[in-house]
This record gives C-alpha cells, sequence and structure tokens, in this order.
C-alpha cells in the first residue's frame, strides 16, 4: 500500500471508530453504570471479591457481590481489577497553583499582608485548570484545596469535586477552613513583619482576640435586640435605661443606645475568623517544627478553637502531645522535599506512627512552586503504604479518613448505598508504581477512561 | 557507611560487629582497607543488565571488582567468604546522570557562560543527601552545576564511597585526572536580566561565540606547539574549559525542555562536533526522530506532574517509552532534590507504567547512564572485570514496596538499612537531614548512629 493509501485506511478506520463510540455514547448517555470489580475496598467493611456497584442519578444504588445483584440489560458496563472510593486529596492548591507556574496563573499566595482570612478560595478557583484534568486522571475525585502556606493567615480553603465547568458546578464547601502557617514559612526576611516566630505568634493571637471581641458584640447586640424585640412583643412599658448594660467598648464616644449594645460595621476579615472562634470551622495549621507544632495545640486551647495539623514534619516527635489533643493531622506529602530547611527531619513513616498512635490522618498533595507543580495524592500515599502503613490504612488516608477530617464523610469517602458516586477503577494494586487508573467516575459520571 | 567483611550465613555483618563493640580504630581500619579476601553472595536472583536475570545466582567480587557472575553451578573457591543473600535480588549500583546533591554551586551571577567553574570546588562530601542517595542505591553520581546559565560550569564524575574528601569521590581517568562532563542550557531558566540573554536566539548567539573565540584560542596553542617561535596565549580558564569540550574530553550534559530547544542543542554539538547527551528532554517525544537521526543519547527527568515552568508544560511520562520505540538510548535522572535520589527507582517503574519496557527501563537507571558518562567500561552491569557497584534489594527493584537493603561501592558495604543510622537516612526522621559524620572522627559512633 503506498503512504497515501495507509493514510486513507488510517483515516476511514478513525471515522469509523469515531462513529461508533458517538453512537454509543448517544444511546448510553442516560443509561445506568455498573461497575464490576474483581476486589471493590469499600471502605465501609471488609472488600469484595467480585462486586458490583450500580449508579443511578449521581449516587450509589447499590453495592454487593456480583452473584447477588441482578443487572438490568440497558447498564452501561466498567470492569476493573480493583475498584476504591475516588481518592480525597486532604490538601491541595491544585486550581488556585497553574500549571505554567506564570504570574498570570499563581493565585496560590497575596503578600501584601500577614493576616488575610478574607481571602476566599472560592474566588480564585479554576476547574478548568490542566491539573484538575491531571489529578483526576489517576483517580482523585474531591480536593480539600485554598491558599498555599506562605503568610500566618492565607485565606479561606474549600471543598470540590474535580468535575464541573464551573466553581459553583464543583463546590462541596465554599469555606471548609481558615489556612494558617506558622515557623519560618510564614515569617519574612526584610522589614515585613513577621519576621520571627515570636511576631507572627503575637501577631496571630492579637488578630484572635479582634475575633473573639468581635463575636462577643456581635453575640451582645443581637441578644439585646432579642430581649428588646420580646420586651416590645410582651406589650406597653417604658423601655427600661439600658444603662448598666455590658459595655461596648468599641463605642468610645458614649453614645449609648437605648436598646443595648450597637452591632458592629461588618468586617470581612474579623466575620471569617470569627467562624473559626464560633468552631464553626477549625484553623488549618501548617506547622512543620515539633516547636511550632507545639504552637498550635497551645493556641487551639488558648483560644478554644478547632484546629488541624498540616504538614507536620516533625509530628513524629509530639506523637503524645497531639494525640492528647485530639486534633487530627494532614500530613505532608511523603515526599515532600527535605534536603534542608524546615522540612529536614521529614520522614516517610510518619504517616504511619501517627495512624499506629490513634490520630486520625489524611494524605495530602500539598503546595510545590516549581517543578512539579503539584503532587498528586494517590503517589504519595503509596509512598506511606510501602513504609509501614497498611495498604487499607493507606487507602483509608486517601478516602474515608481524609473524608471524615474535612467533615464530608455523609457524601463521599466510602462506597456506601446512597453516597455521591465518586468511583476510581485500577488495573492492579493502586499504589504499585505500575498500575494504572483505568476509569473515573464522579457524581455518577464517567469523567475519565483514561488509561494512566 | 558500614565496613566490614560479611561472615557466612548473615545479611547484614554490621549488626554484630556494633554489637562486639569494635573500636573505632578497627572500624577506621576496616574502612580503609582493601577488601582482599573474595566474597561469593549466594542465592539471590542476579539481574546483570547485560543479560537475562539469573535465579539462584551467585555474584564474586574481590579487591573491589567483580570477578564471576553466574548461576548455582557458579565455582566458588574454598577461600571464599559466602554470604547467603536467597530471596534477595542483586542488580548493579545507580547511576544518576545528573544530580545537585552535595550543596555545591557552579558559575554565580556574573555572566551566562562560565566554563572556568568547578563543581569540584564547591562540594561538601559530607552532605546528607549523599548518604541519603546511598539508600536509593545509587552508587555514581554526575553531580552538575544548575541550569540557571547557558554554561554553568565543570561537572564531576562520583562514586558514593563515604570518602571524606571530593578527590576520595572523584572518579579519575587512566591519566589521573578527575572525570566530568560540562553543563550547558537553553530554554527560559538562563533568560534572565543582561549580561544574560534575553531570547532563544541570543542565547544561542551567545553560545556559538564563545565557542568559535575558544576554537582560535586552540588554534594559537596549537601554532604554538608546533612553532618553538611563537608564544602561546595567556591562560584562560574558561576557553581552557570549552577547548575541553571541543576535543571531546568532557560530555555536554545539555539541559533541554521544548523541541526546538531541543533541536537547538543537537545543532550547536553538530557546529562544534561536540559530544552531547541531552538532559531532561520534556517534549523529546514530540520529535523522536530527529533526536534518532542526530545519534544523540538522552537522560530523561520523570516528573509528577507537567508544568512548573513554560518549558516543561507539555512534559509527559511516556517519554521515555517513545524514544525506546524510536532507538534513542534513554537514561533517567533525579535531579535531585527535584526527585529524591532515595526514590530514583520510581522514575524508571513509572516510564514502565507508561509503556516503557522493564529491561530498557532498569538498563536506564544504570549502563546507559554509565555510557552517558563514559564509564560504561568501569560500571553499570554486573560484569567480571568491572567495579563491585552493586545493590541487595528485597523484592522487585520496580515495585513501591521494594527497599534497598544495602549498597556496596567497590566491594565496600556504604549503607545498610539493618544500621539504624543508615535507615534514618533511608526514611528520614530527626537528624536525617544533618551532615553525615564520617567514622574516625568521634568516639561515639555508636552514638551517632542513633
Amino acid at each position: 500500500m503506498t503512504k497515501q493509501g495507509k493514510m486513507k485506511a488510517h483515516i476511514h478506520l478513525l471515522m469509523l471508530l469515531a462513529i461508533a463510540l458517538f453512537s454509543v455514547d448517544s444511546l448510553r448517555a442516560d443509561a445506568p453504570i455498573a461497575i464490576r470489580g474483581e476486589t471493590i475496598y469499600t471502605m465501609a467493611g471488609e472488600p469484595i471479591t467480585d462486586g458490583i456497584i450500580i449508579i443511578r442519578d449521581g449516587k450509589i444504588d447499590r453495592i454487593g457481590k456480583a452473584a447477588d445483584i441482578r443487572i438490568a440489560d440497558d447498564v452501561r458496563m466498567f470492569r476493573a481489577k480493583v475498584v476504591t472510593p475516588g481518592l480525597i486529596d486532604a490538601h491541595a492548591t491544585i486550581g488556585l497553583t497553574g500549571y505554567l507556574n506564570q504570574r498570570q496563573d499563581q493565585d496560590i499566595i497575596e503578600h501584601s499582608e500577614a493576616i488575610q482570612p478574607e481571602l476566599r478560595a472560592f474566588d480564585a478557583y479554576n476547574p478548568r485548570e490542566r491539573l484538575v484534568e491531571w489529578a483526576r486522571s489517576f483517580g482523585v475525585t474531591t480536593i480539600h484545596t485554598g491558599h498555599a502556606p506562605g503568610e500566618v493567615i492565607s485565606g479561606q480553603t474549600m471543598i470540590v469535586k474535580l468535575a464541573g465547568d464551573t466553581v459553583d458546578d464543583a463546590v462541596v464547601r465554599p469555606e471548609a477552613m481558615i489556612a494558617c502557617t506558622l515557623g519560618d514559612w510564614a515569617t519574612h526576611g526584610d522589614k515585613k513583619a513577621p519576621g520571627t516566630r515570636s511576631k507572627a505568634v503575637a501577631i496571630l493571637r492579637s488578630e484572635l482576640i479582634k475575633a473573639q471581641a468581635y463575636v462577643r458584640k456581635i453575640k451582645e447586640a443581637d441578644e439585646a435586640e432579642a430581649k428588646a424585640a420580646s420586651e416590645k412583643a410582651a406589650g406597653a412599658g417604658e423601655p427600661e435605661s439600658g444603662d448598666n448594660g455590658e459595655k461596648s467598648d468599641g463605642d468610645a464616644e458614649g453614645k449609648k443606645e437605648k436598646s443595648g449594645p450597637k452591632k458592629p460595621d461588618r468586617n470581612l476579615r474579623l466575620e471569617a475568623l470569627g467562624r473559626v472562634i464560633n468552631r464553626e470551622i477549625p484553623l488549618l495549621v501548617t506547622a512543620h517544627r515539633a516547636n511550632d507544632i507545639s504552637v498550635a495545640l497551645r493556641l487551639a486551647k488558648e483560644f478554644d478553637i478547632d484546629i488541624v495539623l498540616d504538614g507536620a514534619a516533625e509530628a513524629h516527635l509530639l506523637i503524645d502531645e497531639i494525640k492528647a489533643a485530639g486534633v487530627p493531622v494532614i500530613i505532608h506529602p511523603s515526599m515532600i522535599r527535605s534536603h534542608r530547611g524546615t522540612t529536614e527531619n521529614a520522614s516517610f513513616e510518619t504517616a504511619a506512627k501517627l495512624v499506629h498512635a490513634g490520630i486520625p490522618v489524611a494524605m495530602q498533595s500539598g503546595y510545590e512552586d516549581y517543578v512539579p507543580k503539584t503532587r498528586v495524592v494517590l503517589f504519595e500515599t503509596a509512598i506511606a503504604a510501602a513504609n509501614g502503613l497498611s495498604f487499607e490504612e493507606a487507602l483509608a488516608t486517601c478516602t474515608i479518613n481524609a473524608a471524615k477530617i474535612l467533615k464530608i464523610d455523609d457524601r463521599v469517602g466510602s462506597l456506601e448505598v446512597g453516597k455521591d458516586a465518586d468511583i476510581a477503577m485500577y488495573d492492579g494494586d493502586p499504589f504499585e508504581y505500575m498500575s494504572h487508573c483505568t476509569g473515573v467516575v464522579i457524581n455518577g459520571a464517567v469523567v475519565s477512561e483514561e488509561v494512566r | 557507611m558500614t565496613p566490614s567483611i560479611a561472615p557466612e550465613g548473615t545479611l547484614n555483618p554490621a549488626h554484630s560487629l556494633r554489637l562486639a563493640c569494635i573500636c573505632v580504630a578497627l572500624i577506621a581500619a576496616s574502612r580503609t582497607q582493601a577488601q582482599d579476601q573474595p566474597i561469593a553472595f549466594v542465592g539471590a536472583t542476579i539481574i546483570p543488565i547485560d543479560g537475562q536475570p539469573i535465579e539462584n545466582g551467585r555474584l564474586i567480587i574481590e579487591n573491589g571488582k567483580i570477578t564471576a557472575v553466574g548461576d548455582d553451578r557458579l565455582f566458588i573457591a574454598p577461600n571464599t567468604q559466602r554470604v547467603d543473600v536467597a530471596g534477595k535480588t542483586i542488580m548493579p549500583g545507580l547511576v544518576d546522570t545528573h544530580s545537585h546533591l552535595g550543596s555545591g554551586w557552579g558559575g554565580d551571577a556574573s555572566g551566562p557562560i562560565q566554563p572556568d567553574c568547578r563543581i569540584y570546588d564547591s562540594i561538601n562530601v559530607l552532605d546528607a543527601g549523599l548518604q541519603k542517595a546511598q539508600a536509593g542505591g545509587l552508587t555514581t553520581l554526575n553531580v552538575m552545576p544548575g541550569s540557571g546559565h547557558l554554561l554553568s560550569g565543570q561537572t564531576i564524575y562520583i562514586k558514593l564511597n563515604d570518602g571524606r574528601t571530593i578527590d576520595e569521590l572523584a572518579i579519575h581517568n587512566d591519566d589521573g585526572g578527575i572525570m566530568g562532563g560540562m553543563k550547558m542550557a537553553n530554554g527560559t531558566n538562563s533568560q534572565r536580566e543582561a549580561p544574560f540573554p534575553g531570547t532563544r536566539a541570543k542565547s544561542a548567539a551567545l553560545v556559538r561565540q564563545r565557542f568559535i573565540d575558544a576554537l582560535a584560542y586552540r588554534e594559537k596553542l596549537k601554532k604554538a606547539e608546533a612553532d618553538d617561535e611563537k608564544d602561546p596565549p595567556d591562560r584562560d580558564l574558561a576557553l581552557e574549559g570549552i577547548c575541553e569540550v571541543l576535543d571531546g574530553k568532557r560530555v555536554v550534559h545539555f539541559h533541554t525542555h521544548r523541541a526546538d530547544d531541543i533541536l537547538t542543542a543537537i545543532r550547536l554539538s553538530q557546529e562544534f562536533g561536540f559530544k552531547v547527551v541531552l538532559h531532561h528532554v520534556s517534549e523529546a517525544w514530540k520529535i523522536p526522530d530527529e533526536i534518532k537521526k542526530a545519534g544523540v543519547a538522552c537522560s530523561v527527568i520523570v516528573i509528577d506532574s507537567p508544568g512548573g515552568k513554560l518549558e516543561a508544560k507539555d512534559l509527559l511520562m511516556t517519554t521515555g517509552a517513545v524514544l525506546e520505540k524510536a532507538g534513542v538510548p534513554v537514561a533517567f535522572h533525579t535531579d535531585d532534590p527535584i526527585t529524591d535520589s532515595r526514590l530514583f527507582f520510581r522514575s524508571a517503574a513509572l516510564a514502565v507504567r507508561a509503556g516503557m519496557s522493564r529491561e530498557k527501563a532498569l538498563a536506564a537507571l544504570t549502563i546507559e547512564g554509565a555510557k552517558m558518562m563514559e564509564l560504561d567500561n568501569r560500571i553499570g552491569t554486573l560484569t567480571a572485570g568491572k567495579d563491585a557497584d552493586f545493590i541487595i534489594l528485597d523484592g522487585d527493584p520496580l515495585s513501591v514496596y521494594t527497599h534497598v537493603q544495602q549498597t556496596y561501592v567497590e566491594g565496600k558495604l556504604v549503607f545498610d538499612r539493618a544500621n539504624p543510622k543508615d535507615y534514618l537516612y533511608a526514611t528520614g526522621g530527626y537528624g536525617a537531614g544533618e551532615n553525615h559524620i564520617p567514622y574516625g572522627c568521634c568516639l561515639d559512633e555508636g552514638e551517632h548512629s542513633r
């Protein structure tokens, strides 16, 4: 055959293939999906051998032994050697950290001020970023993402599914935690504060104290308002001159309202921190050195707030203290650079040590400022699995236990009836270097069939 | 790091020695002594690289060299110590064609072309990174200056032999000279403010002019040599460095990512006739046939995600497979700290995941790298007569669950996972970032090992 003839034949073949694929797809776009796995790790009980999952309306409709489940004729069937819940990356910067690493695609850190909890990841997330597709193709379906470590408080994190064309389509929790950094990653060499650890903690404590006051004032104002309303509703009678109510210290002018303390003006920064003070969301504290981890535990106690430890390269030195504090750890990527600096005492075995001590642990891809622009939580967990964690313990750090720490385990993290149909398929042990991810499902839709 | 001769029947001789509380003097003595009694490692699966794997194999070494490799019929002389390594895997020590370990810097910010700068003059051989690299099974490195220049200086080829000076680590050629290549780069890293280039065309022009200067310099030298009447030119370290490249004494290790940059590197090598190995080659998958045609070898980097900089935006894990298919020689490198040397096997395994053959991937960690450093007559395969640089593993080299158990350099045990200090370097933990404390320096060696 001539070169041209060959090319023509190829083109014909491709066209036929395209038509075939198109028709199958168009026929079955709404067909229910079934996934048959030689082993299904549900992460809610024992693994199922030769199991099947039926998906309907984006949720897991049935799951069990293939022999026990009748499959309708119109289902679109996928087969895989190993099936797991879609992986959860418990702390990423994907969607804010562009893969080109140029000025225009870098939204991970704002250096103008040390404390900026008002910055929302929600306002920066790019669902079409190349790294979204990249992570997803290895089986990652949900990420907790946001601003990178690098300032004392760098912003509000969010939880998204790695699907959808807009942030509104993708979002699971628009505000998950407030990202805080302790240690030398949050200090600066120039004259900008903080320049030392002590200064950083002083700044942070001052800000939390302000937030406490803000929350208190709102509460007092709300209470007074409610009281006034109920008195008004109770009928006549002059309102008592409420002059000996608690003084509102922001009101130095002495212009006292008869109805009680005045509600403070809206302040985005204090509102955000106020949610931490009210324990509506936790402070996500990136701290690597043992002394910085101790600071985090001390702050949690002083302000009676929930924290989640992040990074925690030297957590292996403080296992008892972390356990006693009841604080979960989103451990640093196993392959975090440890050749020098604040992470030089990181260990491949820390995840295993914490898990075996009974501390809730999740794995993360973390933040990278160069090459690779992101890590992949599957790969990071694999190294932990090879360094002390059992297969299922490791898998839990990027599925159900990550979901629990992120408080989204009602929807994702395990394969159970009623949960979101977020599923990853592999042709072997997912942690083995040479296995491939063969399919990914998010909210019941097949989002990747690439063998990667 | 752990010296000693293995007693029969144990894998981890260091332990019994330590328990026996051998004094430092003796340790120091055995460290420096050449291993003069033959040792046979018996029962492992041996992957010699230059042939098929041998089940129940035997590897015999003596005086730092491999004397024989074979199956269980291989004769073992009566005076030989036997080490039982049944169930283990033995393969050559890994060769890293591109590393930045040792905290060294080559050229500074004063200019884009600095062939006078030698990484030799700035490496800290006690850097913990070198110990970690042993834990990853690495035995030979090409330590390079960085890629922020068009030409950032002279590289050095070293053995991870626990030596205390760079001269002990350095690999010497037959004339006693220290072996190394020359680091060059194009693309984005070297584009900075003047006097650095601002564009790719300027980058190539600056390099060409400097090489032309060197050609003229060499011509003057030759003329002066041939003619007693003529004075040689004043010594110029920079031009001398380029002349070593022009004379084929140094291989150029060329950082290049984008397809057009790769072709530029090839074009420069052809114009001036220098030996070149292309490094990183993110976009080599776009032009495998052109690379094959140029007869150039590639040292490939494997990265967890594309991008991080513009020139790596199309980086794929399939590069090794595509080049293999095109018939291009492929090695891998760590570019440590980009890839942690302890996880060097992972680069090859991910390349296999993306379609490369096992055989070529393992060769790419050993003999192919050795060829790129012109050391393949000494290292890279388990072949009689070559250096006894090898590693003992507890499973398939390409499995995530496999760990290097021991690393030997020229017959000397330099890493032993059973030794607590070595284990610390292998896994990390408190103190793993501290500089290595060499044997013989401290009386409390036992303390330091924890």
